[in-house]
């Protein structure tokens, strides 16, 4: 647990990303009996189906938004009924400027998910390579990633993340590159451990020994490997990556207005909680279930490839 | 470095500093010249038009008072001398002051909330996670995972207005925000006390559970110590791992002023500035607040590296280089 950092320290995130894996029967490769069995312990684990279920909801609202919201986003046509509270033509009330605070919820899940899943991509794509030279090689290699990954450790990512998007001026793009950026630590810690535990084994003696070359070593032995705790740490990097945007919006700096995100709402509604709830509860509750209903998916998958992990 | 774990005497900590220190003055060099680069390879300037109504004299003029016509790589040098010394020179947001007099007019604050949190979230942590290993699969159990899913899946800024949305909207108890008398302390620092607490709790409760299966607690129970004191003499006395490995890697983040917590319930300490020294370019600020922050972190896991070594006679030096 001491090796977490990454964005997800900051923001107080899924520190299970460092809880070493036991890989078990991972081992003994991917058949299709062990991965019917998984399926099967993910599916009694009533959490993560919750889970599950939850986000599906959220991504079919997401693709039918325009389908199940009285208005566009930035639509002000409410504007002589500002501040209105919860009702029936409009479940989550109307925002300070007349915009249907419904409509600006369900498309804020577009922004959310995209950049929580367009991030987690990018910043799996820079962690793996960088673990597996760090930790297949070794030595002077070793020690250049790790002095790159000390300086995450000491100056904290998610301040990194605030300078890169304040100079930038923010945008979606811009801000999936950051929050990549600035959240690919955990994954590259957890390659580089678990290469540098494989690659001792005696497999990998063996294809040395009939020629296989080092890459093929690395992409066709070593990373299948180490599969399973690679997908866990990639469903948690999810959750704090979409925090990570949120955070970010809530302090002005992240996606622009209009643009809907929960952080920038929960920020501007902060204001008006005291009496309009309505404008700070709704997307505080929906972050909230979509980053705990991601982590128990993690937690399910996690479980369900090694049952023996606490 | 292979060495059996009976051999760890002084000179190989003596080494192993050396390294870790030398490594970490070239990461912190690295860190400052980094964010450095960032903030000047940006168009634009803290003395720009649109910040401040100058004539292009005056703008010459205040740039060489501040050393900024000087090259870029003589100003990263100017700052590493002064860096050295504690000294930053005068944040461009308010001349009046210097940086160090605004690290001690509103570092202070921070740190009284933020320690004042770690020392609530830690002692509950460890109340609760001994409970709950104590009463397993009952509804306490249930309450301590319950909290440390939530405080360990949630970022703190979620928590902090979850806190005022309960108690100061719904229940109105407490004050949303501000900083003046007891009441108003009261959310922060329980705010701050949520970002060690679930770690905490997950941790001594496992920790417990697993100790609880050692021959010596069977050992201790066989000899008629009572449960409570089987729990006070010997399982407690592990109750160091969790404060090390997960409070201290958390304090110089807590001590130095979430920025988060602080904005959301108004605590006038540090954590603004990091956002501000950002938006308006000032540079020695922010490299001020960069390199003391990375101090502090690399320090504090050094400290932490070698204490774990020390108080554990099963792990050796060399599994700890940074990246582990």
């Amino acid at each position: 647990m001491e090796g977490t950092t990454g964005i997800a320290k900051d923001l107080g995130t899924a520190s299970v990303l460092a809880e070493p894996l036991d890989r078990g029967d991972a081992v003994l490769g991917p058949s299709a009996e062990n991965w019917r069995r998984r399926l099967g312990r993910f599916a009694a684990n009533p959490l993560a189906l919750a889970g599950l279920a939850f986000i599906v909801v959220l991504v079919t609202a997401a693709i039918v938004a325009p389908l199940i919201t009285p208005a566009n986003y930035d639509d002000t046509r409410y504007v002589t009924n500002t501040y209105a509270f919860p009702s029936g033509a409009h479940p989550f009330g109307i925002d300070e400027v007349g915009r249907d605070f419904f409509s600006r919820n369900v498309y804020a899940i577009r922004v959310s998910l995209a950049i929580g899943l367009g991030a987690a991509l990018i910043s799996t794509l820079i962690g793996i390579p960088l673990g597996a030279l760090a930790g297949f090689y070794g030595g002077r290699a070793d020690w250049i990633v790790s002095r790159v990954l000390e300086v995450f450790q000491i100056v904290p990512p998610f301040m990194i993340a605030i300078l890169l998007s304040t100079l930038s001026g923010g945008g979606i793009v811009e801000l999936v590159l950051i929050i990549s950026f600035t959240s690919w630590m955990g994954m590259c810690r957890l390659v580089r451990a678990d290469l540098l535990a494989l690659r001792e084994e005696e497999f990998v003696l063996a294809a040395r020994a009939v020629g296989v070359g080092q890459l093929r070593i690395i992409v066709r032995h070593l990373l299948p490997n180490a599969m399973g705790p690679i997908l866990v740490a990639f469903s948690l990097t999810v959750p704090a990556a979409i925090t990570a945007e949120a955070g970010l919006s809530f302090l002005g700096v992240g996606v622009n207005p209009p643009t809907p995100s929960w952080g920038g709402m929960i920020a501007d509604g902060l204001s008006y909680a005291s009496y309009y709830w309505h404008l700070e509860f709704f997307p505080v509750l929906l972050l909230t279930m979509t980053v705990l209903s991601i982590s128990f998916i993690g937690d399910g998958v996690r479980d369900a490839l090694d049952p023996t992990a606490l | 470095m292979t060495c059996v774990p009976e051999q760890k005497g002084m000179g190989e900590v003596a080494r192993y500093l050396v390294f870790r220190i030398g490594s970490l003055i070239v990461s912190i060099v690295l860190a400052t010249l980094v964010i450095f680069l960032i903030m000047h390879a940006i168009p634009g300037g803290p003395f720009d038009a649109e910040k401040s109504p100058l004539s292009p004299d005056q703008q010459v003029a205040i740039a060489r008072f501040y050393g900024l016509d000087k090259p870029l790589p003589v100003q990263y040098l100017k700052f590493l001398w002064g860096a050295v010394r504690f000294q930053f020179g005068y944040s461009y947001q308010d001349p009046g002051e210097t940086i160090a007099d605004l690290l001690g007019r509103t570092w202070p604050i921070s740190a009284a909330a933020g320690g004042a949190g770690v020392v609530l979230g830690v002692g509950v942590g460890l109340l609760l996670g001994i409970a709950a290993a104590l009463r397993r699969n009952t509804w306490i159990d249930y309450l301590a995972n319950f909290i440390s899913v939530l405080t360990i899946t949630l970022p703190p800024y979620i928590v902090s207005i979850g806190l005022i949305l309960i108690f100061a909207v719904l229940l109105r108890w407490l004050p949303a925000s501000g900083w003046n008398g007891p009441s108003t302390w009261i959310l922060p620092v329980v705010a701050y006390s949520t970002i060690p607490l679930g770690p905490v709790v997950r941790y001594t409760r496992t920790s417990m559970l697993d100790m609880a299966r050692k021959p010596y607690v069977t050992v201790a129970r066989a000899k008629g110590l009572a449960p409570r004191q089987v729990v006070m003499r010997h399982v407690l006395r592990n109750a160091w791992r969790p404060i090390i490995t997960i409070t201290l890697p958390l304090l110089p983040g807590i001590m130095t002023g979430s920025i988060f917590v602080e904005a959301i319930f108004g605590v006038p300490g540090l954590g603004s500035f990091f956002v501000t020294s950002i938006s308006k370019r000032d540079y020695p600020l922010e490299l001020a607040l960069i390199y003391i922050i990375a101090i502090l972190y690399g320090v504090i896991f050094v400290i932490s590296d070698v204490l774990y070594v020390l108080l554990d006679p099963r792990v050796r030096l060399a599994d700890r280089d940074s990246a582990a």
